[in-house]
């Protein structure tokens, strides 16, 4: 079966979703014989990613490289890679669910009516027995779905779930013949905000520290951000400190937040209501950082510190740049 | 402005959940049944659009008798009018065919704008904002946390990772709420007083002229196989001693054990 990936770039630079999905990609491509291609769209120069998407398992990369498509547009891209995957024998499309790939594969699995299963953490057998595994509840139970036979469909993967793909592959890179307008574009991007402080995003982090209930106030954060800074990871909260206005909600893990898998997850002074624990429990370590034993978060933790962590986070920033610089 | 808002009604977020013997469905048997929290933000802003312009506040579902409490608690905040859009043929729709029968439903009037949340609570799958804009054929943002409404366009600010994108989009178009957007209102004892007598219509697939073959499980691009609970994760170690002691021992496992620093 062949496999069609969308590579998600922002201003230039190839996102690592894009990569975990071609490596899942390749796995389903080389079960059944099939091929991979990769549709790469952005403003000129974007060509320039179209080697890394060989070696991350591409065969072929279709490219739309055209000042439409700079910045993301969803009419524009929804149109472009309707049309990569009409060009081909295509049995399945792939996307990172990241926030572009969750605008973007619903409309494209409607303009190609397929279905399609968003944000999947698993990726169970090949061939005609593929199943895909996604959290429903944000985690507390998980669903496991299997394509109805001879359809095509569209199918999104969680980032930071996946191993990035590798192959030594030099892909041929095809130029996309897109036919997209700029009368296509309804919805118009005006213009990029980065976050203040350019902090990475907890959704993108491969290691986040988060602060509750327990930080006791707004001024507390920094000792939380100095430690995610440490580690060169991000800054995460619970709901509590987000509703009392310690911070803002873009930093919110959990279920009516930002659900996360990074590797390493901290948490600090957070009890661990079902809410919070919904959005960070498939993180690969868990630490709980936490004055009351009797906290639920020790429950999900693979390492856990009673104790206060406002004489425990310093002492850990502090030992953190102490390994850092050995 | 005359505003839809689609709502769907889920339980609580503090439900625990339990799987059913068949392994194919949840036992939600004692949980609260609430707006989906994002909608909240949909129906709130739709009301401070009436309140500020004028104009029609609608809210829409698809889901069974019960659902009206949700519909009722949208229109104790101050929404005008309801539709529970309820068969039997609609049990079992994936995203597509909930998708199809909520823009019949709009497709009967005529809005100016429709507000969802920017996902339902529970299935989590965040397409219906976007497949019912495809299915009515007009534009759609994604996860807004801000907008500012202008004569013919709305400018909407959404977010991504590490930013936001400011984009705009003409009327109609489907905006997807975030939180962030606004605080929604909790409503007061009249409102919940008028919410009685308020107007909630329902509509079957016959009414919405929708062919049943498109809706419903048998409709579905995917077979349901297994609904199971999440792997127990082994237990954890507990870090003992004076503080230095315990950080001390956290970056050693960190380190060396788990080798994720």
């Amino acid at each position: 079966m062949n496999i069609l990936a969308f590579a998600e770039q922002r201003s230039g630079s190839l996102k690592k979703a894009s990569l975990e999905v071609l490596g899942v990609a390749r796995r389903l491509a080389d079960a059944s014989s099939g091929s991979v291609a990769a549709v790469l769209l952005g403003g000129p120069g974007v060509s320039g990613s179209a080697e890394a998407l060989g070696q991350s398992g591409a065969d072929r990369v279709f490219l739309g490289e055209d000042a439409l498509f700079e910045p993301y547009s969803g009419d524009a891209y929804m149109l472009a890679v309707a049309k990569a995957f009409q060009s081909g024998e295509f049995g399945v499309v792939l996307f990172p669910a990241t926030a572009m790939g969750k605008d973007l594969a619903p409309r494209v699995s409607a303009k190609l009516d397929i279905g399609l299963v968003s944000d999947v953490t698993e990726v169970l057998g090949e061939g005609d027995g593929v199943r895909f595994k996604r959290p429903i509840y944000a985690g507390k139970a998980y669903s496991t779905l299997a394509p109805k036979p001879g359809k095509a469909y569209a199918v999104s993967l969680r980032p930071n779930v996946f191993p990035a793909g590798e192959s030594a592959r030099s892909a041929e890179v095809i130029p996309l013949d897109h036919g997209v307008a700029s009368t296509d574009i309804r919805a118009l991007v005006e213009r990029l905000a980065t976050a203040e402080g350019g902090l990475l995003d907890v959704a993108e982090a491969d290691i986040i520290v988060s602060g509750g209930r327990g930080m006791k106030g707004p001024e507390n954060f920094p000792m939380i951000q100095e430690l995610a800074e440490a580690f060169g990871g991000a800054m995460g909260a619970s709901r509590a400190a987000v509703d009392a206005g310690w911070i803002d909600h873009a930093h919110q893990v959990g279920q009516t937040g930002k659900v996360v898998s990074p590797s390493l997850y901290i948490a600090c002074g957070i009890s661990g209501a079902i809410q919070h624990l919904a959005g960070m429990s498939t993180s690969k370590v868990i630490v709980a950082v936490n004055k009351d034993p009797e906290a639920p978060i020790f429950k999900v933790a693979s390492y856990g510190i009673v104790g206060d962590l406002f004489e425990i986070v310093p002492k850990l920033t502090a030992a953190v740049k102490e390994l850092e610089s050995s | 402005m005359n505003v839809l808002v689609c709502i769907k009604h889920v339980p609580d977020t503090e439900t625990r959940v339990k799987i059913q013997p068949d392994g194919k469905a949840l036992d939600l048997s004692g949980a609260s049944w609430v707006i989906s929290p994002y909608d909240e933000f949909a129906v709130e802003e739709a009301i401070k659009i009436k309140e500020s312009s004028g104009g029609e506040v609608t809210v829409v579902t698809v889901g069974a008798e019960d659902a009206t409490k949700s519909i009722r608690q949208a229109l104790a905040m101050g929404a005008d009018r309801g539709i529970l859009c309820c068969d039997p043929a609609f049990e079992g729709s994936d995203p597509a065919a909930t998708a199809r029968v909520l823009a019949a439903a709009c497709a009967q009037e005529s809005f100016d704008l429709i507000l969802c949340g920017k996902q339902g609570v529970g299935d989590d799958n965040q397409q219906v904002p976007v497949l019912l804009a495809q299915a009515l054929d007009i534009p759609s943002v994604s996860v807004v946390t801000e907008i500012e409404y202008e004569d013919a366009a709305l400018k909407c600010t959404r977010e991504i990772e590490g930013g936001r994108e400011v984009v705009k989009t003409p009327k109609p178009s489907v905006i997807s709420c975030q939180k962030g957007l606004n605080e929604p209102r909790y409503p007061s004892l009249k409102g919940i007083m008028q919410a009685k007598k308020k107007d909630v219509k329902t509509l079957g697939a016959s009414d919405l002229g929708l062919d049943t073959s498109t809706i419903g499980a048998a409709a579905s691009a995917f077979e349901l196989e297994e609904i199971a609970l999440p792997a127990e994760k082994p237990e954890g170690r507990i870090l003992d001693g004076e503080p230095e002691d315990q950080v001390r021992e956290l970056i050693r496992v960190l380190h060396e054990e788990a080798k994720v620093i």
